[in-house]
């Protein structure tokens, strides 16, 4: 037997070829590396809520080893001196045990919370680009839907979450899940009992929401997240319209090296301010606010941000309870239950009903700029506004206190301004679309206005424009808008110099001063 | 991936004289890729510049990694154990928690910044473009795909045998059914849960309730000064906790004047239980919207504020709802002071305490607004 000698950079190729055996992965792994992907800022947002996704199973899973869903009661013993003696859950006492007894505990349960936040934050705003650039429309209607579920899971999970720890906070707002699941029309009292095992708030919910919140729903999210992605990997990404880009084409740059070295960087960097966050921004400190008493609340109850538009919509609502001698139907149900399930729905189906209103079937792998479709920019300006009013008015009272306003007012304003100012948003936006319009036809016709005021010889005062193409006799140009950019500064259209490059020291005196000129700084 | 209109560029790949380049090339033509620009970012190698670029993202790295062993330091050595005592901001425990973040959160910050600061400051400058091949099957392949769909069911023939169609369907629904009602398990009888608190005799052996203090203690009119409120539990075993989560309640101590006022405004079947004594009210503190406990008494104005969604309450008024979703008065306690001198509630609460639901029993005809 001769030994055979290693040979390291045959390796990679004899590994390569073994797999390839087996697998047959040549084509498939050639076909992803070679695959192109448009390049834009707002691109990155949905990356955003799955780097959260995923630090949020890391923490999460650490979090779950310390915890203890259970609300048998127990005399806290720990080394917290306010809370000792204090009955409490065992859930709430291993959270405290967590974050004051394990090494780094605070730490990971402050990441598991912040990147919570983040994770529901970057859905909306993941949601606002794909939906004011059309990114929805055929052939991605399905994508959305499922997007749309996924926030809403999110949202249910982390309320459940918020729910686990169960200090004060969290059971005010299990308190208010009870009276919605109660207000459900026929079934609401025995659906109650079922949820909590019997009358609230029992000694399952915590047990039920625990299995709900680390096992079921990111399951659920989990198989999602995998569709949601590997549907804009099927379908290839939209692309915004510029030179060269069609409804047929991609063009970008190759997932490897480029997009998959920016996708890693990006990551760290999500990961990073989260990380950051959480040792330096304090969030949720349940000692603060003791076990979760039904008899105790206080002023200044605010639950997560993503659910405080829910709690606003609660808030503003009237006194309007209906009785008859045969039911009765609390007013919590219009805002809690019906509305809550309206906006399930409704930004499910906007992609059809956008189809059906502009009896569009076409295909559509270009971006519309949000000017170019006023009316659903409007819709959208118009939804947002709803949602911002209803943050507001959910932490109305920190507003009447901290601005001294009568706390009536606040509620008074919620109550109008819901219904008075997301119309005004619509109108507002509409306009701004179709007056953006105007000017970039303008720009296109008479050129950059360029801030150089001129004086005829009799004393007419004009200002120079710098025309996009050459004009005809009148000075206009006959340029076509077709949904790019137009270029509304000088400096966008090489007017000035690029600043020189470097930090400690002029690079412009360097000896291979034009070879060494980047390429690609003063691209596009 | 398809063969198309580039076919004519093919190359043989069997061609000696061929560049890994050349090859490379061909595998995009085959994915359907043209390059657009594709140039090394530094034309010329070795520059000063590319040199300089290079260090800065080597010295990224390094950062990253010295942040990182920063982080498992402190881990491992910081004092970080709570000291069970009121501390000062100069206290080393309580910057544990922020020298984790802070290291951890650099060393991934300068990863992250030094692999970006690689791919756009490195890489090469690429623009390529990729056809897309979306919009559905050819015809052609549709119709292969459909004869085998019809083939197949044709194999089945649920057509032509009806009757294993209606018995499969009627072996499958039920097993549906079957699936899910294992969640039977959960529906549990909500009883007089709702309708009935720690306050009603049954929890006492038929004996009245007392009232009694969060710590136990049990209340008797002194307890309260004038103007002032306290919150009351049953006093059973348990009272006090979660158990009876919907019997909490708010004892008042009213003004005389205010006293007077709401014996004017009592609501019949309250002036028939005979539900205040003395100056003393009891209130269900479980507000009738969504039932967090509504516990902020502004006494001049004797309004109950719940803080959860600003319901308020006229106390001298029944409790009667005067701003805010809730839409109903906040049920009273009938309550009254035994020879032993302590408060105790004569009979449970007459209505069902917090918020609504579909089979709530009616309210008196007097109470409805």
């Amino acid at each position: 037997m001769k030994r055979r000698k290693f040979d390291a950079a045959a390796a990679p190729q004899k590994v390569g070829g073994a797999l390839d055996d087996r697998f047959k992965l040549a084509t498939p792994t050639r076909n992803v590396m070679n695959k192109v992907f448009p390049d834009h800022w707002s691109f990155l947002l949905g990356e955003i809520a799955l780097f959260s996704f995923i630090i949020l199973l890391l923490t999460g899973t650490f979090v779950a080893i310390f915890f203890e869903p259970s609300m048998a009661h127990v005399a806290y013993d720990g080394v917290y001196t306010p809370l000792r003696g204090v009955e409490m859950s065992k859930a709430y006492e291993s959270t405290l045990n967590l974050s004051f007894e394990v090494r780094g505990g605070l730490i990971m349960r402050q990441m598991h919370h912040w990147s919570a936040l983040l994770f529901v934050a970057a859905i909306i705003v993941h949601m606002c680009r794909v939906f004011f650039t059309g990114a929805f429309r055929k052939p991605r209607e399905l994508n959305w839907v499922i997007g749309v579920l996924l926030f809403w899971i999110a949202f249910i999970e982390g309320f459940i979450g918020y729910s686990l720890p169960d200090d004060a906070l969290s059971g005010t707002g299990l308190r208010i899940a009870e009276g919605m699941i109660q207000s459900v029309p026929l079934i609401g009292s025995w659906a109650s009992a079922a949820v909590f095992g019997g009358p609230f708030p029992g000694d399952q919910i915590i047990t039920r929401f625990y299995i709900a919140h680390v096992f079921i729903l990111p399951l659920i999210m989990l198989a999602l997240i995998a569709i949601h992605v590997g549907l804009v990997f099927a379908q290839k990404h939209t692309q915004w319209p510029g030179p060269g880009r069609t409804e047929h084409n991609v063009v970008g740059y190759r997932m490897f090296p480029n997009y998959a070295a920016k996708q890693g960087g990006f990551f760290m960097l999500v990961f990073a301010v989260t990380a950051l966050m959480s040792g330096i921004f304090q969030i949720n400190p349940v000692w603060l606010l003791g076990p979760y008493e039904a008899a105790v609340v206080s002023s200044g109850t605010q639950p997560d941000f993503y659910v405080m538009f829910m709690e606003g919509l609660i808030r503003v609502f009237p006194a309007w309870e209906f009785r008859t001698d045969f039911f009765v139907l609390p007013g919590i149900f219009w805002p809690g239950v019906a509305a809550m399930g309206v906006f399930m729905l409704l930004p499910m189906a906007y992609p059809w009903l956008e189809r059906w209103m502009k009896k569009d079937r076409a295909h559509h792998n270009l971006l519309d700029r949000p000017r170019d479709v006023p009316v659903r920019t409007g819709l959208g300006a118009m939804a947002a506004t709803f949602w911002v009013i209803g943050v507001v008015s959910g932490a109305n009272d920190v507003f009447a206190e901290r601005f001294d306003i009568s706390l009536n007012a606040m509620t008074w304003a919620g109550r109008i301004g819901i219904i008075v100012l997301p119309v005004a948003a619509y109108f507002i936006a509409h306009r701004i679309c179709l007056g953006l319009q105007q000017h970039d036809r303008e720009v296109l016709a008479h050129g950059i206005e360029t801030g150089i005021m001129m004086r005829d010889p009799d004393g007419r005062f004009y200002e120079l424009h710098q025309p996009l193409a050459e004009p005809d006799e009148h000075g206009h140009t006959d340029l076509e808008y077709n949904g790019w950019v137009v270029p509304k500064r000088m400096n966008r259209v090489g007017a000035l110099e690029a600043r020189p490059k470097g930090f400690f020291k002029s690079l412009e005196e360097d000896d291979d001063s034009d070879s060494s000129r980047q390429i690609g700084s003063g691209k596009k | 991936m398809s063969e198309n209109k580039k076919d004519s560029e093919r190359v043989d790949l069997n061609d000696p004289k061929l560049t890994r380049f050349d090859i490379y090339k061909e595998a995009l033509r085959k994915d359907d890729i043209e390059i657009l620009h594709y140039e090394p970012r530094f034309p010329t190698p070795g520059t000063k510049e590319e040199k300089r670029m290079e260090r800065i993202v080597a010295m990224m790295f390094v950062l990253a990694g010295l942040f990182a062993l920063g982080f498992v330091a402190v881990m491992a050595f910081w004092p970080w154990e709570y000291p069970g005592e009121v501390t000062g901001w100069d206290a080393w425990f309580k910057w544990q928690t922020p020298m984790l973040g802070i290291t951890l959160g650099l060393s991934l910050a300068f990863f992250g910044i030094g692999i970006l600061t690689w791919a756009k400051k490195l890489l090469p400058v690429e623009e390529f473009v990729q056809d897309r091949h979306d919009g559905g099957s050819s015809m052609e392949d549709r119709k292969l795909a459909e004869a085998t769909i019809y083939n197949m069911t044709e194999d089945i023939g649920l057509k032509r045998r009806p009757l294993l169609k209606k018995a499969f369907l009627f072996g499958a629904a039920p097993l549906g059914l079957a699936a899910v009602a294992p969640l039977g398990g959960l529906i549990k009888d909500p009883g007089d849960s709702l309708t009935k608190t720690g306050f009603h005799p049954d929890h006492n052996d038929g004996q009245p309730v007392r009232l009694m203090n969060m710590d136990g203690s049990q209340l008797r009119p002194d307890m309260v000064s004038v103007g002032g409120q306290v919150t009351a539990f049953p006093a059973i075993p348990g009272g006090a906790t979660n158990k009876y989560a919907n019997s909490s309640t708010l004892l008042i101590h009213l003004r005389d004047d205010d006293a007077a006022e709401l014996r004017e405004n009592l609501y019949p079947m309250y002036r028939d239980a005979d539900a205040v004594w003395g100056n003393f009210v009891a209130y269900s503190k479980i507000c009738t919207h969504v039932g967090c406990p509504a516990s902020l008494y502004e006494q001049h104005t004797h309004r109950l504020l719940c803080p959860c969604h600003q319901s308020q309450f006229n106390v001298v008024d029944n409790a009667a709802p005067v701003f805010g979703p809730a839409a109903r008065h906040l049920p009273m306690l009938p309550i009254s002071v035994d020879e032993e001198g302590y408060f105790y509630a004569t009979q449970d609460y007459l209505i069902p305490v917090g918020p609504a639901y579909w089979n709530r029993p009616s309210l008196p005809e007097e109470v409805e607004e």
